[in-house]
């Protein structure tokens, strides 16, 4: 089969989903499509970038927090929310990217980490405007052109809508000339700056991109929840999305995908039956490490190739 | 006439050694100059400084007499700077094709866009594909760098260096392993590099690089010792002192 | 007055404990180039081990001393098992030090339950010593005098012996390092245990002023990460310096405006790293 009639069957699948699943799988499917940009957004930085971030739950949970801040403080409705939230997270991105990327490495690293610390730590703390621990509650989804996306089947099509056009957005960014320079600053930063990239601004760049993305990601995170809490901030939020970008194959385009919809499903299906669900997301970390890693994305095409080669 | 390369007191030390003692070196436009000297005498840390991969510890470096000394490796480069390395620095996975369009993107404005598929920007494959053919690589264009010979990523290392149309190319043992028929090659592709073009080389081959150079400095740990024409530097004492250990 | 003392008092305890914490963080990131994010947890597993240790021996050192050697084994296993394999696989090892410090929390969880555990502090030190009308609780003097002990003795390590000069070899140039013929494999075994052992103990000498409870791992984690930055990797000077500057800082914001704690914490970090990006004592960039 070509790659047009894969689409097709992709394409048919997706959209005639809401008709042949139930409500659970619906949205289950839409909590992947939001951790898919999500995951995609951060392999961006730790893909083609090369700039391994373990903070980009800053974004998500900004986003989200400012969205319901908005909305509650001030009672703004989402139209005029969802920009103003996207510019602030945008410009959050833009400071917290000045910082981390003083550094490279694993101290680019410890920097986005601890930058998105800082912020869990005070959604926790500052109780005055977060409600801390009990997170923020009494939120609303967006109604566009009146239609209400409280149904289940009208959120999935809503996200599916955006999480198309952001992936899509993704693969020509990384398929342009900017991507192919990122990729170079990933492999060679040196060879790059002798032939004339400004590789910090590339990074930089890339750094505000990804947390533009990961800010949408935010704001269909508190439109699918109707509620936040500090825990979207932590760092185990930031690590699911690199286990995605991992698990799934970090540099590729599917593999965030893959991997976002392997975590998601673990979390949600896996943890119905498991009551250990911390112990058990330990081990899956581990396990996908130390077994898995390239990722899924490339380990199938590889065999894959195998066989055609048979 | 201003020179395309002026440098004067320029300083570098790693860790208190000094690596580079007040050089001073002037390079006119069009010229061939070879670098030589034994192992350790700062060959390469003179270009890492010139480009601005390390920083300096003290000096100027001009370019056409502007200060350059302050200004980033990129900017540098934009300024008609070009380099090869003596440890051949490629992108292994890509096509020569693609490393090549990587060299032409540093320079042309299209590097900033994003949305736009590179596989779009025909001028630029195009271009590609002349400065492969230059060096006699036309036909593996599309052979990514890790199934090529060493001798030919050497020419690819010195096709991306040319695809800029630098006014300044600093070559960093352009033969360095390569066998005696490719040096034949690299040597011509070198002696055709147009006449504009001015030539900074460092070569440790004696043999094959002193008939490509016009003039020639020795350095020897980090200081200028003797500079001059082919005839002048063997001639001179010191030349033999620092080769031959008298 | 009484407030500033004791916040003062509780801010170098806090940055005492922050110092066994961060010396073997910031030993581990500098020569191994890992960022263990079981730190936290090493530090927590030393809190509940102590606190099982301290109903057969009713002796608070005793107690750190066999939970620091408990702990610096389990840290010597997990470099050994796992981290060995995953050499130069920067994110992976991020990961499975996190899937570790995970699996450590549930553990503790299942074992110790989920209240905090207070731990007693030692009977002699239990009298506040009362010096011009003012009371200083004695245990965090003694907390400061222990970290101070161990910043000398870490120091004599790192300046005096040979196998400090071999870490220092291996902090400052691996390659060389491992060129001159230094044992690097054995070295990391022995700097793991080493900083495993230091948090395991901090764990429990912690706990009479920060009890052993669920989530210790990371209410700690972010304050010794905190302190490597600003102190510089594999400095310890750094770690020393940073671990009473970010103690400080925490205690007085803690204290005076509760919310903010964390963004102002944030600050000292920012404006060392726009100037200094290796840190106040670094020497290392990556």
């Amino acid at each position: 089969m070509s790659r047009v009639a894969w689409l097709a069957l992709l394409a048919v699948l997706l959209a005639g989903f809401p008709w042949i699943a139930g409500e659970f799988y619906v949205n289950l499917t839409s909590q992947i499509f939001i951790a898919a940009i999500f995951a995609a957004s951060l392999n961006l930085l730790v893909g083609y970038g090369g700039l391994p971030s373990l903070g980009h739950a800053a974004f998500l949970g900004m986003a989200a927090y400012l969205s319901a801040l908005l909305y509650l403080k001030l009672g703004l409705g989402h139209w005029i929310t969802a920009p103003i939230v996207l510019a602030a997270t945008t410009l959050m991105a833009c400071v917290f990217g000045w910082i981390a990327l003083r550094a490279t490495g694993l101290s680019f690293l410890m920097l986005t980490l601890a930058l998105s610390q800082v912020l869990w730590g005070t959604a926790y703390r500052w109780v005055a405007v977060t409600e801390g621990d009990n997170g923020l509650r009494g939120l609303t989804r967006p109604a566009p052109f009146g239609i209400s996306l409280d149904d289940p089947a009208a959120f999935y099509y809503f996200t599916l809508a955006i999480t198309v056009l952001a992936i899509w957005i993704m693969a020509r960014f990384v398929g342009s000339s900017f991507g192919a320079a990122l990729r170079g600053t990933r492999d060679q930063p040196r060879r790059m700056s002798a032939l004339g990239h400004n590789v910090w601004l590339i990074r930089w760049i890339t750094f505000v991109y990804a947390g533009f993305w990961g800010a949408v990601s935010g704001l269909l995170f508190v439109y699918y929840n109707k509620y936040i809490h500090p825990a979207s901030l932590s760092l185990t939020s930031s690590a699911e999305g690199l286990l995605g970008v991992i698990a799934g194959g970090s540099g590729t385009l599917a593999g965030p995908i893959v991997g976002a919809a392997l975590v998601m499903i673990l979390k949600n299906y896996v943890s119905a039956y498991i009551e250990r669900w911390n112990m058990l997301l330990g081990f899956v970390f581990v396990m996908i490490v130390i077994f898995m890693p390239d990722g899924l994305v490339p380990g199938i095409r590889r065999l894959w190739a195998r066989w055609k080669a048979k | 006439m201003t020179p395309a390369l002026q440098i004067s007191g320029l300083k570098k030390s790693f860790g208190g050694l000094p690596a580079m003692d007040d050089v001073a070196l002037e390079v006119m436009a069009g010229e061939r100059r070879l670098i030589i000297g034994p192992n350790g005498a700062g060959k390469t840390t003179l270009f890492n400084l010139i480009t601005g991969d390390l920083p300096r510890d003290a000096g100027t470096i001009r370019l056409f007499g502007e200060e350059v000394s302050r200004l980033q490796p990129h900017q540098r480069a934009h300024r008609g700077l070009a380099r090869t390395y003596q440890i051949i620095t490629l992108f292994p996975h890509d096509t020569l094709e693609h490393n090549i369009l990587l060299s032409l993107l540093g320079l042309s404005p299209a590097r900033w866009s994003a949305f736009r598929p590179l596989a779009r920007h025909a001028e630029l494959y195009t271009e590609a594909h002349r400065v492969l053919g230059l060096v006699g690589l036309a036909h593996l264009t599309r052979r990514p760098i890790g199934e090529v010979a060493y001798g030919e990523r050497r020419r690819v290392e010195i096709a991306m260096a040319l695809a800029q149309k630098p006014k300044v190319l600093l070559l960093d043992e352009p033969l360095a392993g390569l066998s005696r028929e490719e040096r034949g090659t690299v040597k011509q592709l070198i002696a055709g590099i147009p006449r504009e073009v001015t030539v900074v080389m460092i070569e440790h081959d004696m043999d094959t690089a002193l008939d490509m150079a016009e003039r020639i400095t020795v350095l020897h740990y980090g200081s200028v010792i003797v500079e001059g024409t082919r005839a002048e530097v063997v001639a001179d004492p010191k030349t033999r002192e620092v080769y031959l250990g008298d | 007055m009484q407030f500033w003392i004791v916040q003062t008092l509780n801010s170098l305890a806090l940055g005492g404990l922050l110092f066994l914490l961060a010396a073997g963080f910031s030993l581990i990131f500098g020569l191994m180039r890992i960022a263990n994010l079981t730190h936290g947890s090493l530090f927590m597993l030393g809190a509940y081990i102590g606190v099982s240790i301290l109903k057969f021996v009713p002796n608070l050192w005793l107690a750190a001393l066999l939970g620091g050697v408990a702990v610096a084994a389990f840290g010597g296993l997990l470099e050994r098992l796992i981290l060995r394999r995953l050499a130069g696989n920067v994110l992976g090892q991020v990961l499975v030090t996190l899937g570790v410090a995970y699996i450590i929390a549930d553990l503790c969880l299942m074992v110790w339950g989920g209240d905090p555990i207070p731990v007693p502090t030692p009977e002699l030190l239990r009298q506040p010593i009362v010096i011009g009308g003012v009371a200083f609780p004695s245990y965090r003097l003694v907390v400061v005098g222990i970290a101070i002990i161990t910043a000398i003795a870490l120091y004599l390590l790192m300046e005096r012996t040979r196998l400090g000069a071999m870490i220092r070899a291996g902090v400052d140039d691996m390659q060389m390092a491992r060129a001159v013929g230094i044992p690097v494999s054995r070295l990391f075994t022995i700097v793991f245990c080493l900083g495993s052992a230091l948090a395991g103990a901090g764990g429990i000498i912690g706990g009479p002023i920060l009890s052993a409870y669920p989530g210790l791992d990371f209410d700690m984690l972010p304050l010794a990460l905190i302190v490597v930055i600003l102190g510089g990797v594999g400095s310890l000077l750094g770690a020393f310096v940073g671990s009473f500057i970010i103690g400080a800082i925490y205690t007085f914001g803690t204290a005076l405006l509760p919310g903010l704690a964390y963004v102002i914490l944030f600050l000292p970090m920012i404006f060392v790293i726009a100037f200094r990006p290796r840190g106040l004592f670094g020497k290392v960039t990556t």
